[in-house]
């Protein structure tokens, strides 16, 4: 028999022009499931007019990022034993730093466009890939392969970033990621959009974006690896000029 | 139509100042940015105190006089303190952002707080106990 334990779901509510607040639900789950179960069942069983977004529930898709007591969680993979206890409150909120459109479903389409900005990749050549233990030296023909690309685009760094927060213009965590997976080497075009004031030099070092991704893409790094190569393409461009 | 409750602001500023329930990156965050706000108070502080002089000895001694009150002397101690801390902190910034021990910034901010400690106790004792 499995495990029960009895909650309070404290979920965020805004319909347009409305003024936001908390909506409580008691239930009973099972604390191995996940958030997004516990969203869903407050949904079937209590009020259908909670909005939000979820599509795969193996985060794949990175449709139900939430903050899940203060935190930005990937609800589908958050299980409910590790974010609260038994007889405790979960509290479950849209991300921050983007437009509420109903409930906890936010618009991501600012983010969406910085993401085509930097021409992010879905997939990418597994030569070109980080993995673990890759061969010393690839086969000419094992850059036929591809391999989906680590970041799911669900927006968790951009709703952690405390710098996001307080800068629209900053192109942010993901896309800077993906800039650097791209590398300047092989596309020099991103220079200009990554060298900017809005651009790699307006982290500030939080790491919070590596801190909460749930795709291990670790965009805190990747941006430094960034500012590397854009340093050392700007230092190359001056010594080829002298 | 979306609402503009959530969006970015300047005005959320207040929130690097809380980093309940983040990663010790975002403490290490606000930190930096509480020492920075009070050592650049201090400068101000410090340039009016300068300003002093313009109005002759007199003025500049009596000021000196007023150091020795003890809430001056803890004001001297936590404008030291900020410094040490501000520094060893902007240190660790500035190894991670040219990529020195990235994967290791957790690391390296209780490394360089364990050292900041250390030479604030050090500063403590010599400015109380002399």
């Amino acid at each position: 028999m499995s495990e029960k334990w009895n909650i309070i779901l404290r979920i965020y509510r805004q319909k347009e022009g409305e003024a936001p607040h908390m909506d409580n639900f008691q239930m009973e789950v099972n604390p191995d499931e996940y958030v997004i179960d516990a969203v869903e069942r407050a949904w079937a069983f209590h009020d259908r007019t909670i909005c939000f977004r979820h599509a795969c529930h193996h985060s794949t898709c990175g449709a139900c990022g939430m903050r899940v007591n203060g935190v930005e969680k990937l609800t589908c993979i958050t299980l409910i034993r590790d974010v609260t206890y038994d007889g405790a409150t979960l509290k479950v909120e849209p991300l921050r730093n983007f437009p509420v459109v109903s409930d906890l479903a936010v618009d991501m389409g600012l983010f969406y466009r910085k993401m085509e900005k930097v021409d992010a990749r879905a997939v990418l050549p597994v030569t070109e890939a980080e993995i673990e233990n890759p061969p010393r030296k690839w086969a000419s023909e094992d850059s036929e392969y591809i391999r989906l690309s680590d970041c799911i685009e669900c927006g968790l760094c951009i709703s952690a970033c405390p710098i996001m927060a307080t800068t629209p213009e900053y192109l942010g965590p993901a896309p800077l990621a993906a800039a650097q997976d791209h590398g300047i080497h092989r596309k020099p075009e991103l220079l200009s959009i990554v060298d900017c004031e809005d651009g790699v030099w307006r982290c500030h070092s939080a790491f919070e974006c590596t801190a909460v991704c749930p795709s291990f893409v670790d965009p805190a790094r990747r941006i430094m690896d960034l500012r590397k190569q854009v340093v050392g393409t700007r230092l190359s461009k001056l010594i080829g000029k002298a | 139509m979306a609402t503009t409750r959530n969006q970015p602001s300047a005005r959320r500023f207040w929130s690097w100042f809380i980093p309940i329930r983040r990663d010790i990156g975002s403490w290490a965050f606000a930190l930096n940015r509480i020492t920075a706000l009070g050592l650049t108070f201090y400068l101000f502080l410090h340039l009016i105190v300068l300003g002093l002089l313009a109005q002759g000895p007199g003025a500049y001694d009596s000021f000196l006089a007023l150091t020795e009150n003890p809430f001056i002397k803890l004001g001297e101690w936590a404008v030291v303190a900020a410094a040490i801390l501000h520094g060893l902190n902007g240190i660790r910034i500035v190894l991670t952002s040219f990529g020195v021990g990235v994967t290791r910034q957790k690391q390296l901010f209780y490394g360089f707080m364990v050292i900041a400690i250390v030479v604030i106790l050090f500063f403590t004792t010599k400015m109380y106990i002399g």
